[in-house]
C-alpha cells in the first residue's frame, strides 16, 4: 500500500462510495405515504375487531363501527367489547413508539426506549405501591402516579448512568436501565409474594395486557396523552438538530435545556399514559422508530409521526396474534411484544455497538 | 449573501484563489496563499465583528481562560492555536455561547453575545463544535439543511431561500453530488465539508469552527482550509478557527493567536506571531521558523538532534 503523495481528496471521492448506495429517498409522494399509513393502521383495527371467540367478518365489523344497530348482538359486541380493546391498542402502541423515538433522538442512543432504559418499570412500580400497598386505587390517580414513577426511575438512570465512568454512554445508561429495571422489579416482586390477595388483579396487568379496558381510566388518561403528543409533535423538528449533539444544536440556535425538559415531559406522559392503560408494553418503543427510519430517514419531522402510526398498528397486529396463537388460550401482549422485541435488541446490540 | 460567487474579496485583500473553482472534481483548491495579503490590509483595517473583552471563562467556576481580549475582522482567518488543554477550544465555546463568560464579555457588533435571543444569534453566528457526529442514515442535504434550523418557525417551515440557501451552501463546499448519500457513507474530508455546508447554509456573518481538520489527511486538512480561506475572502466572513497543525495554522491565518494556560500570549500576523521563540514560549518546541519564498509565509522545522541528513 503506497501512500501516494497524489492520494487526494478527490480521488477518496472517486473510490467512495464504501457502503451501498440508497437510490434517492423519494419513493412517495407526501400525501400518498401519510393516506397508505393511516389505511393500514384502519386494516389493521378492522382485523383486530373482527378476530375473537366468535370471528365476524369485517362487512360486520365496518356495519357496527358506522351504522350500529343497538338490537344486534353482535353490533354490542363490538362495540362494548372489542373496539374498546382496540382503541387501547392504538393509544398504547403509538404513545410507546413516540416516546422511544424521541428517546433515541435526545439521547443519541439507538437503544434508547421506555421500557430498557427503567421508565417503565418505574410507573410500574408506582402504581403496584399505589394501589398494592397504600390502596389508592382510584382511575385519576393512575396517570399521575405513574408518571411520578416514569420521573423518578428516569432521573435515577440518568444519575447513574452519568456518575458512571466515562458519562452517559448508550452502553451505561442501558446498564443503569437494566438495573433500576431489576431492582424495582424485584420490589414488585416481594410485595406481590407478601400479599397476593391484593395483587390478584395487578398479576395480569403486570405482564402488560390490553384486556382490562375500563373506560374510566381511559378518559383519565386523556389529558396527558393529549399532552404528550402535542409536544411531541411541536418539537419533532427540533429534536432532528439536537441529535446533532447538544454543542452543535447551541450553535444552530436551540434552547437546548428547555428542548431536554420538554422531551422528557412528552416521554413521561406518553409512557405513563400506556402503563396506567395496559401495564408494562416492553420493546414497542425500540422496533417501531428503528422500522420507521428505514422508509422516513433520519428527520425526526417524519419519525415521530409515522411512529405513532406504525406503533397503533403493530400494536394491533401483536394483540390478534396475542389472541390467535394458543387460541382458546390468551397470551399476555406484553409477553408478545417482548418476545418479539428481545430478539432485535440482540441483534441492534450486534449490529449499532 | 448575493456576492458568493463575486470575482474577489476587497480591493486590498489577496487576489482570488489561483485556479479557478471546479465544481464537480472536488479537488478545487488553490494552491499557493498570498501570504502578504495581511500586511498590506493593515493599513486600512475592517473594524472588528467579534471581539472578546477580558474573557475569564471555565467550567464549574474554576477558569481554565484568564482574561483574553482578541478581534475577529471580516474577510479574514483569526486561528487559534496552542498546545493541548491551554483553553482554546474553551475560548471558542464561549464566544459561541456555549459557555458563558466567569467575567468579561463577548461582543458581536458591539452587543454582547450571551444577552442575545440565542435563535437571533444563530442568524450572525453560528459554530461547527470538534469531531461532530451525525445520526446513523442522515443524508448530506438533511444535514445541510438542518443549517436553516434559525430561520423556521411553526408557520414558516420551509421556503424558498432556504432550498437556495442549502443549494449555494452544498455548491460552495462540492458536496452536491453526495446530497442523496447518508453521511456514514463518505470519507473524512467529505463528511467535513458536509458540516460546513451546514454551517454555510446558516449564512452567518461570523463562523466559528473548532477542529475541523482533526484525524484528517494532511492534504485533505490544507483542502479544508482552503476552503474556509476561500469562503472568508470571497463572502467577506469573519471565520475564528481553532487549528492544532502549526504549519497549516502558519499557512492559512490571517491573524494568529497563540495561548498557553489559558492565557493570550502571542497574536498578529502569521509574520509577527509566528517566531521561534514564540513556538518555544507557547509550545516548548525548540524548532526553527523558515519563510516560504513563494508566499513568505512561515513554516517551523522543529530541531532534532542529530537530525542532519545522513
Amino acid at each position: 500500500m503506497t501512500d501516494r503523495a497524489g492520494e487526494t481528496l478527490a480521488d477518496a471521492s472517486r473510490a467512495a462510495p464504501t457502503v451501498p448506495v440508497a437510490p434517492a429517498a423519494r419513493p412517495l409522494p407526501a400525501l400518498a405515504a401519510a393516506a397508505l399509513s393511516l389505511l393500514v393502521v384502519a386494516l389493521a383495527f378492522g382485523w383486530h375487531v373482527s378476530v375473537g371467540a366468535k370471528p365476524m367478518p369485517l362487512t360486520t365489523v365496518f356495519e357496527a363501527l358506522v351504522a350500529p344497530d343497538p338490537e344486534l348482538f353482535d353490533h354490542i359486541v363490538i362495540r362494548d367489547l372489542r373496539m374498546p380493546r382496540a382503541i387501547l391498542a392504538v393509544v398504547v402502541g403509538a404513545s410507546l413508539a413516540v416516546a422511544g423515538a424521541l428517546m433515541q433522538g435526545v439521547t443519541r442512543n439507538p437503544l434508547a426506549e421506555p421500557g430498557i432504559l427503567g421508565l417503565m418499570v418505574g410507573a410500574s412500580f408506582a402504581v403496584v405501591l399505589a394501589v398494592g400497598v397504600f390502596d389508592l386505587a382510584g382511575p385519576a390517580w393512575l396517570p399521575p402516579i405513574a408518571a411520578a414513577g416514569a420521573l423518578g426511575a428516569a432521573l435515577l438512570v440518568g444519575l447513574v448512568a452519568t456518575a458512571a465512568p466515562g458519562g452517559a454512554t448508550p452502553l451505561t445508561l442501558v446498564l443503569a436501565g437494566a438495573a433500576v429495571t431489576a431492582l424495582l422489579g424485584a420490589v414488585i416482586t416481594a410485595a406481590n409474594l407478601i400479599d397476593q390477595d391484593s395483587f390478584e388483579n395487578l398479576r395480569v396487568w403486570l405482564n402488560g395486557t390490553l384486556a382490562g379496558h375500563d373506560r374510566t381510566v381511559l378518559a383519565w388518561t386523556a389529558p396527558w396523552l393529549v399532552a404528550g403528543f402535542a409536544v411531541a409533535f411541536g418539537i419533532a423538528h427540533q429534536v432532528t438538530a439536537l441529535a446533532l449533539g447538544d454543542d452543535t444544536a447551541v450553535g444552530l440556535g436551540i434552547r437546548v435545556a428547555r428542548l431536554k425538559a420538554l422531551t422528557l415531559f412528552a416521554v413521561v406522559a406518553l409512557t405513563a399514559s400506556a402503563v396506567a392503560l395496559a401495564g408494562p408494553m416492553g420493546f414497542v418503543g425500540l422496533v417501531i422508530p428503528h422500522a420507521v427510519r428505514l422508509f422516513t430517514g433520519a428527520d425526526y419531522r417524519l419519525i415521530v409521526p409515522y411512529s405513532a402510526v406504525a406503533g397503533a398498528a403493530y400494536l394491533l397486529v401483536v394483540d390478534i396474534a396475542a389472541r390467535l396463537v394458543l387460541a382458546p388460550i390468551e397470551i399476555a401482549t406484553g409477553i408478545v411484544t417482548a418476545l418479539l422485541g428481545g430478539p432485535f435488541f440482540v441483534w441492534l446490540v450486534r449490529a449499532r455497538l | 449573501m448575493s456576492d458568493l460567487h463575486a470575482p474577489a474579496g476587497p480591493v486590498d485583500a489577496p487576489p482570488a484563489p489561483p485556479r479557478p473553482v471546479k465544481r464537480r472534481g472536488g479537488d478545487d483548491v488553490p494552491k499557493a496563499l498570498d501570504g502578504r495579503g495581511s500586511e498590506r490590509r493593515s493599513t486600512r483595517e475592517p473594524s472588528p465583528r467579534l471581539r472578546c473583552e477580558a474573557v475569564t471563562a471555565g467550567y464549574d467556576g474554576t477558569p481554565v481562560v484568564h482574561d483574553v481580549s482578541l478581534e475577529a475582522r471580516p474577510a479574514e482567518l483569526t486561528v487559534l492555536v496552542g498546545a493541548n488543554g491551554c483553553g482554546k477550544s474553551t475560548l471558542l465555546k464561549t464566544m459561541a455561547r456555549i459557555l458563558p463568560p466567569l467575567s468579561g464579555r463577548v461582543l458581536l457588533d458591539d452587543r454582547a453575545v450571551h444577552d442575545t435571543p440565542t435563535r437571533r444569534l444563530a442568524r450572525s453566528l453560528s459554530l461547527l463544535p470538534q469531531g461532530p457526529v451525525a445520526p446513523e442514515g442522515l443524508r448530506v442535504r438533511e444535514l445541510v439543511a438542518q443549517g436553516r434550523y434559525p430561520y423556521q418557525t411553526l408557520l414558516r417551515q420551509w421556503s424558498a431561500e432556504d432550498a437556495e440557501a442549502v443549494a449555494a451552501a452544498m455548491a460552495d463546499t462540492d458536496v452536491a453530488q453526495f446530497a442523496d448519500r447518508p453521511l456514514a457513507s463518505l470519507s473524512g474530508g467529505q463528511r467535513q465539508r458536509c458540516w460546513i455546508a451546514m454551517v454555510l447554509a446558516q449564512r452567518t456573518d461570523v463562523i466559528l469552527l473548532d477542529e475541523p481538520t482533526t484525524f484528517l489527511d494532511l492534504k485533505v486538512q490544507v483542502d479544508v482550509m482552503a476552503l474556509l480561506h476561500r469562503i472568508a475572502r470571497r463572502q467577506r466572513r469573519t471565520i475564528v478557527v481553532v487549528l492544532h497543525e502549526l504549519n497549516v495554522a502558519a499557512a492559512f491565518a490571517d491573524r494568529l493567536v497563540m495561548m498557553k494556560a489559558g492565557r493570550l500570549r502571542h497574536a498578529g500576523s502569521p509574520r509577527e506571531a509566528f517566531t521561534a521563540e514564540a513556538l518555544l514560549d507557547v509550545f516548548g518546541l525548540d524548532a526553527r521558523v523558515l519563510h516560504d519564498p513563494e508566499s513568505g509565509r512561515p513554516v517551523c522545522v522543529p530541531r532534532v538532534a542529530g537530525g542532519n541528513v545522513p
